[in-house]
């Protein structure tokens, strides 16, 4: 390609990004920063650490890391194994396979039908937390809930969701909650392939697998690392179970925006609060990076 | 054979999309029936005789009628307009000017986000905004709103500006339009499904937020619906499950209606099916 001069200047691009700027600074820097130094002490909402909070070193780090107690139930790593099945189960196989199988499915078809199932999933994604939380409440209830009428219907009996299954109830619920943007992207992403490609394969005689093996895949790729990273995060760092479980019962589904909320504030504890935000951003950052080295890796072979 | 494995296809398409349909709607008919019954139940149940007897009770309630008629339509609006017009800028200035790191910077940004919305940050920004005398005002909230969905904006809207050609905008340029010009006038017109899609989804974000509002209102006339609800519990803190469906449904409405009208008018897509 041949270098033109680009349309916005340096200066002027800039000023366009100005406002951006100040809200990424006031709203996101200054918070992160805030988080990373509390973290280093003992602050708290009240008594005399609140005004003058001590500088504490690495020891909030260390109490979080205190391998004595921290896979026991309401603890950092017993969070952390929570979280990482949260985030496998909901995000990764849950939304990305939910989300792929809708677009393929729908993938070059038209009509009502189409419109109807997208429509739906959109529905599920952009209805107000609270709403659905009161309505999976219902959906799951022992004696009431749709799901136990039907699964006693077909001799499945009444299982107790959220107390025997808790985990595996809001891992059903944010794959139904976070399905559709995986849709979206998917479907715009096959809508970028050419036809003339599918139906060479077709003349050829390829199956449908072979096709999705061959074809759709191997296209497909960038955009599922793309899809993982961002609903990794988002998963990450949801606190919607909250409403739908408040983190039990017993810690059981504690994951770990759940259990910083409980530190920081039903103890008030800023300095550990800050500290668990901060491993959290360390994660989430390692993934980011895996994640920006995987494309560059891919840009390099294709 | 051929003729063999497309109604097998056929089939499959059916069932899968009766299976979807069935995961997907089940959980929500509770929502959907509930507000039409008279008697108040944890089970889909269709009303045998539909009321609405419920809805007129909730529009008893002063309190949480304003805060769907007021204070979330203030919010949802006001952060709307922020953070599409702000995303849009920065997006364009992002595609269009060399700025040195532009790709690295859009994805640290996405990082960083995800550390506002988290629990963690609520205690340093509820000090900045009390630091600027905004407790209990909507605009704080709106602000907190704006940086909080502005990374992830600017993320989708950039792939939307990637994929319009820059020719157009390179002959406004020789024409001697002003940059600001060229951005409204010729580059916002062909990008104006993105900025729908950007719009809806920030809406919907401000819509149904909760800790935000939560911690940095005060006045219980100035918070929203999602925190107004649980005006429908009893003293003993269990909730009047008519009225809260009914109130749920309102609720959830606006939302509903928005996203359709956009759906109809410029389609809910992404383009490119956001590529980096």
């Amino acid at each position: 390609m041949e270098q033109r001069r680009p349309i916005l200047t340096l200066k002027t691009g800039t000023f366009f990004l100005s406002p951006a700027i100040f809200f990424v600074i006031l709203f996101l820097i200054v918070p992160f920063v805030w988080i990373i130094v509390v973290s280093f002490t003992n602050q708290s909402l009240t008594g005399a650490t609140a005004l003058n909070p001590e500088f504490v070193g690495l020891q909030n780090y260390l109490d979080l890391f205190n391998f004595d107690t921290w896979l026991t139930r309401g603890n950092f790593g017993s969070s952390m194994i929570i979280t990482l099945e949260f985030v496998i189960g909901s995000a990764w196989i849950g939304q990305v396979v939910l989300g792929m199988g809708l677009a393929i499915a729908f993938y070059r078809r038209k009509g009502a039908l189409r419109e109807f199932v997208n429509t739906l999933v959109i529905l599920c994604w952009i209805i107000p937390d609270v709403v659905v939380a009161f309505s999976w409440s219902a959906y799951l209830d022992r004696d009431y809930g749709t799901l136990n009428a039907i699964l006693n219907l077909i001799g499945l009996g009444r299982p107790d969701w959220q107390l025997a299954f808790p985990l595996f109830a809001i891992i059903l619920f944010n794959s139904w909650r976070g399905a559709a943007f995986s849709m979206l992207l998917f479907s715009s992403a096959l809508a970028t392939i050419p036809p003339s490609y599918l139906e060479t394969a077709e003349v050829a005689g390829a199956s449908f697998w072979q096709k999705q093996r061959d074809i759709i895949l191997p296209l497909l790729r960038g955009h599922i690392l793309t899809d993982m990273v961002l609903i990794t995060l988002w998963t990450f760092n949801t606190f919607s179970p909250f409403l739908l479980t408040g983190g039990g019962p017993a810690f059981k589904t504690e994951v770990i925006s759940i259990f910083t909320y409980r530190i920081a504030f039903k103890f008030f504890d800023f300095g550990m609060g800050g500290a668990i935000a901060v491993v959290a951003m360390v994660i989430n950052f390692a993934l980011a990076l895996v994640y920006l080295l995987m494309l560059r890796k891919q840009a390099v072979y294709s | 054979m051929k003729r063999y494995r497309k109604r097998i296809s056929s089939v499959l398409y059916y069932v899968f999309a009766v299976l979807a349909i069935a995961f997907f709607g089940l959980p929500l008919l509770w929502l959907i029936l509930t507000p039409f019954n008279s008697r108040a139940s944890l089970a889909v149940e269709i009303p045998t005789a539909p009321t609405l007897d419920n809805f007129r009770a909730v529009f008893q309630n002063k309190f949480a009628v304003q805060a769907l008629t007021q204070n979330n339509l203030i919010i949802a609006i006001g952060t709307m307009l922020g953070v599409t017009l702000i995303a849009s800028l920065a997006a364009y200035a992002l595609s269009r000017a060399r700025i040195p790191g532009r790709n690295a910077m859009a994805y640290t940004l996405m990082l960083f986000s995800s550390v506002v919305t988290g629990t963690a940050a609520m205690v340093p920004i509820f000090l900045i905004i009390m630091g600027m005398g905004l407790i209990d005002q909507h605009l704080g909230v709106i602000l907190v709103l704006i940086g909080g969905n502005l990374p992830t904006a600017i993320f989708m809207m950039r792939d939307f500006v990637d994929d319009i050609p820059a020719s157009y905008e390179e002959s406004a340029m020789i024409s001697g339009a002003s940059p600001f010009q060229i951005f409204k006038d010729v580059a916002l017109p062909q990008v104006r499904p993105g900025m729908m899609v950007v719009a809806v989804w920030s809406f919907v974000n401000a819509w149904g937020a909760f800790l935000i509002p939560f911690i940095l209102l005060r006045s219980s006339d100035k918070l929203p619906a999602s925190t107004a609800i649980y005006s429908f519990y009893t003293e003993a803190g269990t909730p009047n499950i008519l009225l809260v469906s009914a109130y749920a449904l309102l609720y959830t409405l606006p939302v509903v209606v928005f996203y359709l009208l956009v759906n109809w008018k410029y389609g809910f897509r992404f383009f490119g099916g956001i590529k980096r």
